[in-house]
């Protein structure tokens, strides 16, 4: 076990190499440049010329990418253009944000998911099955972004039930020690606070877990299906084992394997669907913020934000590979 | 069997426990809807947080939104206009040689933490301003000043400064030294990074203090530009949250009439489409920019409304008179009269826009009702084509932007369309051209080497028809020679301060413009604002200096 999370570890280093080329050479593609977003579209060829040597701009791109690799190594991910704070600052700030989203996302996903999987493996071919499975498709087919903006005008605009907008009500006066909006309130015992955070976040998490929680469900339905027919849990039933610790001791537990890898592959999944999400609903996480640099042009974000949200899928990817070695005897005593 | 009904059952169970949880939550938002609306608290839906709230380093609309209710300026616009009237300075005059001007301050101000406001914070702020070195003098950083003031005491552009001194006079008089007499000097002060800012509380918070990051980014390390901003203004600020939301106070010591409203909110939105779904769900109150397609749901709304902004901006179509046959008059003349401006604006803007005829929008001085017209006329323009000796159809190179879009040309590619059909039928051949706006489009056309005809517009800096003129000054992209007399024409009316002399010539160089036709301009638009019906008072300025002093929420 020990030598396949050392071994998964060393991979992170070519994964994260080959990421920051890909971003560097991305950002590098785009139309303009840093130096015109600095000054703005009428600066002079002049000045132009001067912000681009300054920055090292006119240097080959192979000096170019070490001296942002050098910079990045240092932990210095550079400046926002536009808001004139280091990434790092703005990272700390939205970065609670989109995990409180994708955490609240990913729990919807789950608690929905893997029991309406359960559910219509059970009734495999019944018309539950088929209503599971047309439920699934529209998940999964339905744009993250057209379903934000359906469930907002629903619920938001015309019975106006849920905000439609941001983390908190701008006329609750709260502390935010931490970030994580509803953690605060419960840790300053602002329960309005935590109520109203909770709030914010229906909406937003149930839009970005549309596809997740079609994938979970018809994944967990699929290995339900492999696993109830399995020698084992054949076995178990003729033992004359009560059906429900069939279920949870031998049929559950086996097909929650490939569920398990499955939810930890959403994670890359839920950070992509933050960027439309919190769009749709101004919600102030990593996504709007790399939204805003996109139409800003504002390249220290791009590549430090872009970086940061592809080294958290790569770590989560890592986490989720091991806690797999961790559920799998199989792959934990390879390596012996 | 009996297992598998009851794993069936147990299922169910879990199923229904799911469904339930998720009304119950849904239930427990009912209570949610909107927010509790307090009457003296209005909530503002911006774009974006400021970059910053130190007046003088700012340049983008967001930050000079929040900081015009900060702080004041010694000549302000009076609402709703550009006239200039007096606000921190009482009266001014300038020396016969228009190098001097001497202000009269207002007694009795004082910034919001309580130091005085007089002559000697005044010359405090020019002379900060002024004496910027390093990563302040970027022009990203300092923008106005650079555009209005030229250069700095020091540095590469220190021969081009048109600040030269500042001196005391008691407390109640500042006499500002320029280096040459400069016109556009009183419409630039009301610009909001010339404000008058505490000089304590600019040296107590570091208010200069940062560096230039490797990317070129100024990095303030004091908190003035973030937590202390200090002005004499109506409103001081209470807190900041970036991303989520920054909240004014009224200013106990402002010294004029107190605000109706206790409390300012504006929360960023990025999203469009969000900020119209917060204003009608009553998360906001009112925003900024509203697209054109969404401005009949809002008038069809019983709860909202639209407020128009004057036109600050122009569209026109630049012509390239080095290329030839654009170097002959009866060819731009007869471009003029090729392009089908009433159809455009009509068919493209919403109700929006309306026919412009002169390189700056009617708010600002200097715009001559009486300049020549070019109504649409294609036999017109072919006979002028033919009687300069061309053979129809004459060719022409018309270049448009692509991956643009401004409140002046909200899509391109179709102003470009519709004006191509119309030269088309007025005896021109056009030939298409499109480039990415930024840099290849912007680079090729203000450099002189893109088509013979551009599309192009521009917004305006400052009130004064010099932020709007100046750019026929400034670049090659109409192809004037150095000789032509627009040149001098523009330079003589830069010098002279009286404004009435300044605006009568501005008048005259509007008529030559139109005849010489270096371009020709074709549409002014009106940006929208939206509110509740509720919000009363608001007056929008031209140039983005709203103010929020006499706003307030109707019974």
């Amino acid at each position: 076990m020990l030598r396949y999370a050392v071994r998964r570890l060393l991979l992170l280093v070519p994964i994260l190499l080959g990421l920051s080329i890909l971003i560097f050479a991305w950002i590098h593609a785009l139309p303009g440049s840093p130096a015109e977003s600095l000054l703005g579209e009428r600066a002079s060829p002049e000045s132009i010329a001067q912000i681009r040597s300054q920055l090292g701009l006119d240097k080959p791109i192979y000096v170019q990418y070490w001296r942002y690799v050098e910079t990045v190594g240092g932990g210095d991910l550079g400046t926002s253009i536009a808001t004139r704070r280091p990434v790092t600052d703005e990272i700390k700030q939205r970065f609670p944000a989109t995990v409180e989203l994708t955490l609240a996302a990913g729990f919807f996903a789950v608690l929905i998911g893997i029991p309406l999987g359960f559910f219509t493996a059970k009734r495999n071919g019944s018309i539950w099955d088929q209503g599971g499975l047309v439920v699934s498709l529209i998940g999964v087919s339905i744009p993250i972004f057209f379903l934000a903006l359906i469930l907002k005008y629903i619920f938001s605009v015309r019975l106006g039930w849920l905000p439609s907008v941001g983390r908190q009500d701008v006329l609750i006066s709260a502390k935010h020690p931490t970030n994580f909006y509803v953690l605060d309130g419960i840790v300053t015992g602002n329960w309005d606070a935590a109520w109203d955070a909770v709030k914010h976040l229906i909406l937003p998490a149930v839009a970005l877990a549309s596809i997740p929680l079609a994938i979970i469900a018809r994944i967990t339905r699929a290995s339900v299906l492999d696993v109830q027919n399995e020698d084992y849990v054949r076995t178990a039933r003729a033992k004359g084992l009560p059906p429900r610790t069939v279920d949870r001791r031998h049929v559950m537990r086996n097909a929650m394997l490939p569920v398990t890898t499955i939810i930890g592959l959403q994670v890359g999944l839920l950070l992509s669907g933050a960027i439309l999400t919190e769009t749709v609903f101004a919600f102030p996480g990593l996504g709007t913020w790399i939204q805003a640099a996109i139409e800003n042009r504002d390249y220290p974000v791009l590549q430090g934000g872009i970086l940061f949200v592809g080294i958290i899928v790569v770590l989560v990817n890592l986490v989720v590979d091991l806690s797999y070695g961790l559920l799998n005897p199989r792959i934990r005593l390879a390596g012996r | 069997m009996a297992g598998k009904v009851h794993n069936l059952r147990h299922s169910a169970k879990l199923v229904a426990a799911l469904v339930v949880l998720a009304l119950v939550t849904g239930t427990a938002a009912l209570a949610a809807g909107g927010h509790s609306q307090a009457s003296d608290t209005l909530v503002f839906g911006a774009s974006a947080d400021p970059v910053s709230l130190d007046g003088s380093l700012i340049n983008d609309g967001e930050s000079i939104r929040v900081v015009k209710q900060i702080v004041q300026t010694l000549v302000a616009q009076a609402p709703g206009t550009t006239n200039l009237i007096p606000q921190l300075a009482t009266k001014w005059k300038n020396s016969p040689n228009g190098k001097v001007w001497t202000f009269t301050l207002r007694h009795g101000v004082s910034f919001s933490d309580g130091t005085p406001f007089n002559a000697k914070a005044v010359c405090y702020n020019f002379d900060r301003w002024y004496n910027y070195t390093g990563a302040l003098q970027n022009s990203s950083v300092s923008y106005y000043y650079n555009l209005v003031f030229g250069g700095f005491k020091t540095g590469a552009t220190a021969k081009n400064a048109v600040y030269r001194s500042c001196r005391a006079i008691g407390s109640g008089t500042a006499i500002i030294t320029l280096t040459k007499p400069f016109g556009p000097f009183l419409g630039a002060l009301t610009l909001i990074p010339f404000a008058i800012q505490s000089p304590t509380a600019l040296l107590r918070y570091g208010a200069n203090k940062g560096t230039l990051s490797k990317d070129g980014v100024f990095v303030p390390s004091g908190t003035y530009g973030t937590q202390h901003p200090t002005g004499t203004g109506p409103y001081k600020l209470e807190s900041w949250t970036v991303g989520d939301k920054l909240t004014l106070v009224r200013n106990d010591k402002y010294w004029g009439k107190k605000p109706f409203l206790r409390r300012l909110i504006f929360r960023p939105i990025a999203d469009n489409a969000a900020r119209l779904q917060a204003l009608q769900t009553g998360e906001i109150d009112g925003y900024d920019n509203v697209e054109p397609q969404d401005i009949a749901t809002i008038q069809k709304s019983s709860g909202l409304k639209i407020v128009n902004r004057p036109s600050f901006n122009v569209g026109y179509v630049t012509i390239n008179q080095s290329m030839k046959p654009f170097d002959n008059i009866k060819v731009r003349q007869a471009v003029a009269y090729g392009l089908d401006r009433a159809s455009v604006v009509n068919a493209f803007y919403a109700g929006r826009g309306s026919v412009a005829s002169q390189f700056e929008p009617p708010s600002v001085a200097g715009w001559n009702p009486n300049v020549t017209k070019y109504p649409y006329d294609p036999n017109k323009a072919k006979q002028l084509l033919q009687s300069a000796g061309l053979t129809l159809p004459v060719p022409v190179e018309f270049w448009y932007p692509t991956n643009v879009s401004r409140p002046y040309m909200p899509d391109p590619p179709r102003n470009f369309q519709a004006f191509a059909a119309s030269l088309e039928k007025s005896g021109f051949k056009v030939t298409a051209k499109s480039a990415p706006w930024r840099p290849d489009y912007l680079g090729a056309v203000i450099g002189g080497t893109g088509g013979a005809l551009n599309l192009l517009g521009q917004t305006g800096d400052y009130a004064d028809p010099e932020s709007f003129l100046g750019i026929l000054r400034s670049n090659q992209q109409f192809g004037l020679p150095a000789s032509n007399p627009l040149y001098t024409k523009l330079n003589a009316a830069l010098s002279v301060t009286n404004l009435e002399k300044r605006a009568a010539m501005y008048k005259s160089i509007n008529q030559y413009i139109a005849q010489t036709l270096p371009g020709v301009p074709y549409v002014n638009t009106k940006p929208a604002l939206a509110f509740k019906k509720t919000v009363v008072g608001f007056k929008p300025s031209p140039t983005l200096n709203d103010n929020f002093e006499l706003v307030r929420f109707s019974k």
